[in-house]
């Protein structure tokens, strides 16, 4: 388990020249748990993530593993901590001089560990990352993807609690960064191991994340289950990133719509989002159904989210005022939001 | 006047022997002192693993007076020293000294922009394995500045060649020394270009053998 409490880093000294890189971060990080961290670039992530394995050393706070604060410890104790958390990197820090195998080998090299024993878990790391007949190839000999999971492969060789990805997959081709997520889940579910990503592509927090954070400016402005966040992002910045996967803009169309609307003219347009068991029933036909109202579905999209269904449609309501409020106080009590179109599209 | 040639060859197998002598040896304690010099410049820099400014500022500036001194100036200023360390400040073994204080230093700055090079990631890397800062040095620094290094200090041979020669104006014979003696005090043109092409044949070498182990040490 992972706790990081209240961490601020300061870079530069004097009044002038300080930045203060991180503003109080407060995570939790469950045994077994896939956490992402989402941010622009600036945000503050590559700080974040390199202060839990103090490659950066937060100016206050604690970074607890296990119970143990790593902030405190002196350096042999903090060394022999670092060999229980493993970290991926996005230019994946391969050393170019050595083989596969000797990359692989490495951590276990430095705790002087038999050869016959390094030999044995190289071989066991790289067929667990599917890169066994490469092993005496060189770095320079790889694709990307193989590079990463020669990365993985290494991070895993002391048989860490923790595993810290570093935009592990921001610099592969799209279905490079699928096998590589797919290997990451594999780690999680095979191995047990708690993962701690940052990244600034929604798409991975979508597919592996259990949980997500999302980092502006040094702080943690939304967090909590990864459905939640694409479901109900509640602060603009978790809304672009959500957009950037799950497109929910208006269409100019329906937006034109919105705008001629006035008070005394309303546009009628709602959006509904519903989750779960509630996208098995057959929800909007049974409200056009007992409510004598009209139902026009004007845009939308229903997906999947980690196995759990979750719609996000445009619809159009006209009829008697009265009944609209009753219909609409249906669908609310049916396990799914709606909410009248706002002028800015939200 | 007639040169006799016959007299002139034992002469210049002596002193390819001085010279050979003279860059080898000189090499050697170069690189024996330049390597840790370079080193401790990258690690006690700012953001080094082992930042010291005292211990870089100090080194710093005792490289660039030395680098900074033009190699027959040292060879003079420091003839006490020379004297106290090899008995003489005369003769082949006397010059290597001053040899070896141009060039090591000069290694260490060209070992220090070879440790440079190496990706940041890297040591980063070795920090989040829990390597020591020993074992970052020796297992991942060195190792991967390995290339860049040996290309460097091929430069650095090639510059002490160049050096040697003029180490002859304290009696260290070499290749060199016989250019001057001969070829231009006698103006015997035909030993001048003897030990011309012999220097560049030399230079050739070295830097042919430099390019083939970086080569074969980045295999590609």
């Amino acid at each position: 388990m992972l706790v990081l409490e209240d961490i601020h880093k300061v870079y530069g000294k004097g009044k002038d020249k300080k930045v203060e890189a991180l503003k109080g971060i407060n995570l939790r990080v469950e045994k077994g748990e896939i956490f992402g961290v989402v941010g622009y670039s600036g945000a503050g992530k590559s700080t974040l993530i390199r202060c839990v394995n103090l490659l950066e050393r937060p100016t206050s706070g604690k970074v607890l593993v296990n119970g143990i604060d790593l902030v405190r410890l002196p350096p042999a104790k903090l060394r022999q901590e670092r060999k229980k958390i493993g970290m991926i990197f996005q230019q994946f820090n391969l050393l170019q001089s050595k083989t596969i195998f000797q990359n692989v080998a490495m951590p276990l090299v430095l705790e002087h560990r038999p050869k016959e024993e390094i030999k044995a878990k190289v071989a066991e790391l790289l067929s667990f990352v599917g890169l066994e007949e490469r092993m005496h190839h060189y770095p320079d000999q790889l694709s990307g993807g193989q590079k990463q999971r020669v990365g993985i492969a290494r991070a895993l060789a002391t048989d860490p609690d923790i595993l810290l990805c570093d935009e592990a997959t921001s610099a592969l081709d799209p279905n490079t960064t699928e096998a590589v997520l797919a290997l990451l889940r594999k780690v999680r579910d095979e191995l047990g191991i708690t993962i701690l990503m940052i990244t600034h592509e929604m798409n991975v927090i979508r597919d592996i994340c259990d949980k997500v954070a999302v980092l502006d400016g040094g702080k943690i402005v939304e967090q909590g289950p990864v459905i939640d966040l694409f479901t109900e992002p509640k602060t603009q910045i978790a809304r672009s990133f959500v957009k950037t996967v799950l497109n929910d803009s208006i269409p100019p169309s329906v937006q034109k719509l919105i705008d001629e609307s006035s008070k005394d003219n309303p546009h009628g347009i709602y959006r509904i989002l519903f989750k779960g068991a509630s996208t098995n029933m057959p929800l909007l036909s049974n409200t056009a159904k007992q409510f004598s109202i009209d139902l026009n579905v004007l845009h939308g999209m229903i997906t999947e989210l980690q196995g759990i269904p979750f719609g996000n449609l445009l619809v159009e309501l006209k009829g008697d005022p009265e009944e609209m409020k009753r219909a609409i106080q249906y669908i609310n009590d049916h396990e799914a939001i709606i909410r009248e179109v706002e002028k800015n599209g939200i | 006047m007639a040169f006799d040639w016959s007299w002139f060859w034992p002469q210049f197998f002596t002193a390819m022997g001085q010279t050979l002598y003279m860059v080898a040896v000189s090499l050697l304690i170069s690189i024996i002192i330049g390597i840790p010099v370079g080193v401790i410049l990258v690690i006690t820099r700012e953001n080094g693993i082992w930042e010291n400014k005292w211990i870089f500022n100090i080194l710093n500036v005792i490289i660039n007076i030395f680098r900074s001194i033009p190699f027959i100036i040292l060879v003079v200023a420091i003839i006490p020293f020379t004297r106290w360390v090899v008995g003489t400040a005369i003769g082949t073994t006397a010059a290597i000294v001053p040899l070896v204080l141009y060039t090591a230093f000069y290694i260490g700055r060209l070992i220090e922009s070879s440790l440079l090079e190496v990706d940041k990631g890297t040591i980063e890397l070795a920090q989040s394995m829990g390597a020591t800062n020993w074992q970052i040095i020796w297992r991942f620094l060195l190792p991967e500045a390995k290339a860049s290094m040996v290309l460097n200090l091929t430069i650095a041979t090639i510059g002490l060649i160049g050096a040697s020669a003029m180490a002859g104006a304290v009696g260290a014979g070499g290749i060199g020394d016989l250019a001057i003696t001969y070829g231009y005090n006698q103006f015997q043109t035909g030993v001048m270009i003897v030990t011309v092409i012999t220097l560049v044949i030399f230079t050739q070498l070295v830097q042919t053998l430099g390019n083939f182990l970086s080569k074969k040490i980045r295999r590609k």
